[in-house]
């Protein structure tokens, strides 16, 4: 058993002349819920993309389950094990909830070459087990375009499944939805990966998020970690509260206007 | 060296005023993402109205360039009428309909100056003063093409000072990076759009009417000049002032040296400089990537699904009319007709599957049609091969060439790849008509008789199964993983790849099956008419195909064989019935685009599910 299930190291990534990712490292432990936060522009959203394939590291690498992963395509990184979720959910609009998730399904079974197949009769039965394990049964026949959207967030959780992901990279889970639904989607995101020995590794504004599910924090500020630990720890660290609350650099009327703001 | 100054200013007079045409085009692109088809149609109409205002104006300079301008007037009155009464209507429809809106104004068009004009070629005047020649190294060259070579300069000068200079011209600027935004500021995009048309009109009226002195007049100006117009826009940069200025020069000099220098393959030439341009540069010379247009003509895509019970039975009893009742029907007409409309429905379906379920546009599917055709024919022709093999053949023909074609067409997106796809089709007609040894050129073949078993009813039920199973099979196909992999990264690219799907690979099998069965269809045209012509994969008839496929609808399977067996007999009722068929049939396209903008069946759809839900 590897110690760490993804690991980076000393990732770094330029766009001209600005260092968005400077020499980031860290590892993601199996079974953890490993939260990445820091303000606007810390570099968070550069970072998952050279996790996710998305982008290609200047320098660095990116271990999973010790294999090398670096620069490959998303789809090859997603072959290999990585499911994710968008921080704009990304689901197909003409599809049903149920065809999205056998889709899925399918392309991880290697069925896509299939073109004589109905593609109705593939799967089914795993997509709904899936949907019920997400608590979206009920909708599986309905057209993604037509769903709100906390429960196309769910459809992306299930699609993001449907590979029994070893780790699980979570771009903003909860941007968007209202504080209620975001506690459940996350709760409910904990649980499945309690019980599938999953990692999951997430991006997240909302504090109460991140101190209520996230196992470790890692603490980004212009691209570089200045902070790692429990919530506990990172709470009381003196540089993180500087970087969040400003000390003297923002205005800082309220404390929780930088945090909610989803970043762009 | 004489001779090669001379080509040289030829070519600079045809760039002149390929610029002036394409300016317009790719003004109007640049704000208003339409690929205005109906754009050669307005060059076409300036040359009329500018060959009866000046001839019915009195002689002398007042006469001749008063006429000329106001002839440009008028057409951009036209464009900007045009504009307000269908466009408007129609810019939150799907892209595509745009187009099949600006085919039926093309189709209206040339029926109009039909009419009006006749269908003779028109000589205009000579512009006056311009009558001579000024001596250059000793060879004489004409004063008014001079002229012309300065105009186009001139006209690039007035626009960039338009665009840079007013705020106008800083609102279209603004417009063609980010549309969205201007609208978000408070611009009032209906009058920016409407003159923009305007002015796009005005350029391209302006061009046909300085056409007078140098060609006659004439019917077919308009499709000639939109591919060649298409070509500079493309190969600028859709949307870019100097891209297209710098396109206009290459392709107005190639045009003059590539008669010198390849006498072979002028027709050919244009075309795969423009894929060579493509395949290097995907989007022109100085085109740039968009900002993302979110959602502004989004209409969420419906879900395909298995038809309703009754739907089906209703397929059947169609079927099973089409099956029994021929025999019972008088002469051979008939049969023709009928066997025409089963090529068409698996031609159109062909089509279909990578404009719908692939979501890729293509200009130029005659030429998978096409080569289809010319495979079974030249089989028959040169290896005596007998019906059977030679229709087997056809698919495999039109397949190798999706596989060769298609590999640099699917990596492009939107207009681009359509472009690609016309440009091979091109290639693919030039080959036709200029290899004259082995297609016999615009003879055609000659002589692809079916065997002698397949009299005209059996070959109809040959054509109508073939036709039948080719349908279901891509309705198949469409409904397999594979179908929904397709679908998938049409919907989202990112979401597609991050599920593993390779784009790239979806759209290449689909686009190569499609050539596939497309060439079906052309082996059986080839048989069914008994010869085969450069025409089987020419540009009017792959337009042809995206008309039946935009009238039928691209959401439904439905859709394209709604849209062939309505658009093949609306045309044949047509054609027999009144010399203006295209006046006609394009009327009746501008109606249905203004009143289902989601095509036949997609209106079909939603009456039955209006009727069933309320």
């Amino acid at each position: 058993m590897d110690r760490f299930t993804l690991e980076a190291l000393g990732l770094q990534k330029s766009f001209g002349g600005v260092r968005a990712v400077d020499q980031v490292s860290f590892g993601v432990r199996p079974g953890e819920m490993l939260a990445l936060i820091g303000p606007n522009g810390a570099g968070k959203s550069t970072c998952f993309n050279l996790l996710n394939g998305h982008l290609k590291p200047d320098a660095g690498r990116v271990k999973l389950l010790g294999q090398d992963i670096t620069g490959l395509a998303p789809r090859r990184v997603w072959k290999r094990g990585v499911g994710r979720t968008f921080q704009i959910t990304a689901t197909f609009g003409s599809m049903t909830v149920r065809e999205n998730v056998q889709l899925a399904l399918q392309s991880h079974r290697g069925e896509l070459a299939r073109i004589w197949a109905p593609a109705w009769r593939l799967r089914g039965g795993q997509a709904d087990t899936l949907l019920e394990r997400v608590g979206l049964a009920g909708q599986a026949k309905r057209p993604c375009s037509v769903l709100a959207y906390g429960d196309l967030k769910r459809v992306e959780l299930a699609i993001a499944l449907s590979n029994n992901p070893r780790l699980l990279l979570m771009d903003e889970p909860t941007a968007g939805m209202a504080p209620q639904e975001r506690v459940g989607l996350m709760a409910l995101v904990a649980e499945i990966a309690r019980e599938r020995g999953m990692s999951v590794l997430f991006t997240e504004h909302d504090m109460d998020v991140v101190f209520g599910h996230a196992d470790r924090v890692l603490v980004l500020d212009r691209g570089r970690l200045i902070a790692e630990g429990t919530p506990d720890e990172v709470r009381g660290n003196a540089l993180v509260q500087e970087v969040y609350l400003g000390s003297g650099f923002e205005p800082e009327p309220e404390a929780e206007a930088p945090l909610e703001a989803p970043e762009c | 060296m004489e001779n090669l100054l001379l080509q040289g200013l030829n070519g600079l007079a045809s760039a002149s005023s390929l610029f002036l045409v394409a300016s317009g085009l790719t003004v109007i692109f640049g704000v208003t993402r339409i690929v205005n088809f109906a754009h050669g149609s307005l060059y076409m109409l300036g040359a009329y109205l500018a060959f009866s205002i000046v001839t019915s104006l009195p002689r002398g300079h007042a006469g001749f360039w008063g006429g000329v301008v106001l002839a440009a007037l008028a057409v951009g009155v036209i464009g900007a009428l045009l504009e307000m009464l269908l466009l408007r209507r129609i810019y939150r429809a799907p892209e595509l309909f745009q187009l099949l809106a600006t085919f039926g104004v093309v189709l209206v068009v040339q029926d109009v100056a039909l009419l009006v004009w006749g269908a003779q070629d028109l000589l205009g005047p000579r512009a006056p003063g311009l009558r001579g020649s000024v001596e250059l190294l000793g060879l004489r060259f004409p004063l008014y093409e001079l002229v012309l070579i300065g105009i186009g300069p001139v006209v690039l000068g007035l626009l960039l000072l338009l665009f840079k200079r007013t705020r106008w011209g800083t609102l279209v600027r603004a417009a063609t990076q980010d549309r969205e935004m201007v609208g978000a500021l408070g611009v009032n995009q209906r009058w920016l759009f409407t003159s923009v048309f305007f002015l796009g009109s005005l350029l391209a009226g302006l061009a046909g009417a300085l056409q007078l002195p140098r060609e006659s007049v004439n019917l077919h100006m308009d499709l000639a000049t939109i591919t060649e117009v298409f070509v500079v826009v493309v190969v600028g940069g859709l949307g870019s002032l100097p891209g297209a200025a710098l396109a206009a020069l290459l392709i107005g000099e190639l045009h003059a040296f590539g008669i010198l220098i390849f006498p072979k393959i002028t027709l050919v030439l244009v075309f795969l400089v423009m894929a060579v341009v493509l395949v290097v540069r995907p989007r022109g010379l100085f085109g740039k990537a968009q900002v993302a247009q979110a959602a502004v003509a989004s209409v969420a895509e419906p879900v395909l699904g298995r038809a309703p019970a009754q739907l089906k039975w209703l397929g059947f009893f169609a079927l099973v009319v089409a099956v029994a009742a021929p025999p019972f029907l008088a002469g051979d007409y008939a049969l023709i007709v009928l066997t025409d409309m089963a090529i068409a429905v698996l031609f159109a379906a062909s089509l279909h599957f990578i404009m719908g379920p692939g979501g890729m546009a293509s200009f130029g599917h005659a030429a998978y049609f096409g080569i289809g055709a010319y495979g079974a024919a030249l089989l028959t022709k040169w290896f005596a091969a007998p019906m059977v093999p030679a229709l087997l053949a056809a698919p495999f023909c039109a397949g190798l060439a999706g596989v060769l074609f298609g590999f640099f067409c699917v990596r492009l997106s939107g207009v681009y790849s359509a472009m690609l796809t016309l440009a091979f089709a091109q290639i693919a007609w030039s080959v036709a008509f200029q290899w004259v040894e082995l297609t016999g050129g615009d003879n055609g073949v000659l002589g692809v008789w079916p065997d002698p078993w397949a009299t005209k009813l059996n070959f109809y039920w040959l054509a109508l199964g073939c036709s039948v199973m080719g349908t279901l099979a891509l309705r198949r196909i469409a409904l397999s993983p594979f179908g929904y992999a397709l679908r998938a990264q049409r919907d989202n690219t990112l979401r597609a790849e991050a599920i593993g799907i390779n784009a790239f690979e979806m759209r290449w099998v689909a686009f190569v099956l499609a050539a596939g069965f497309a060439g079906v269809a052309g082996g059986l045209f080839a048989f069914a008419k008994g010869s085969v012509f450069p025409t089987a994969l020419d540009i009017p008839r792959s337009v042809d195909a995206l008309l039946m496929v935009l009238l039928g609808g691209v959401q439904t399977l439905a859709g394209p064989l709604l849209g062939a067996l309505a658009f093949t007999g609306l045309h044949e009722q047509l054609v027999r019935a009144t010399d203006y068929w295209r006046l006609v049939l394009g009327g009746v396209i501008l109606l249905l685009v203004l009143a289902f903008p989601q095509g036949l069946a997609g209106a079909v759809r939603q009456w039955w599910e209006g009727r069933r839900h309320g």
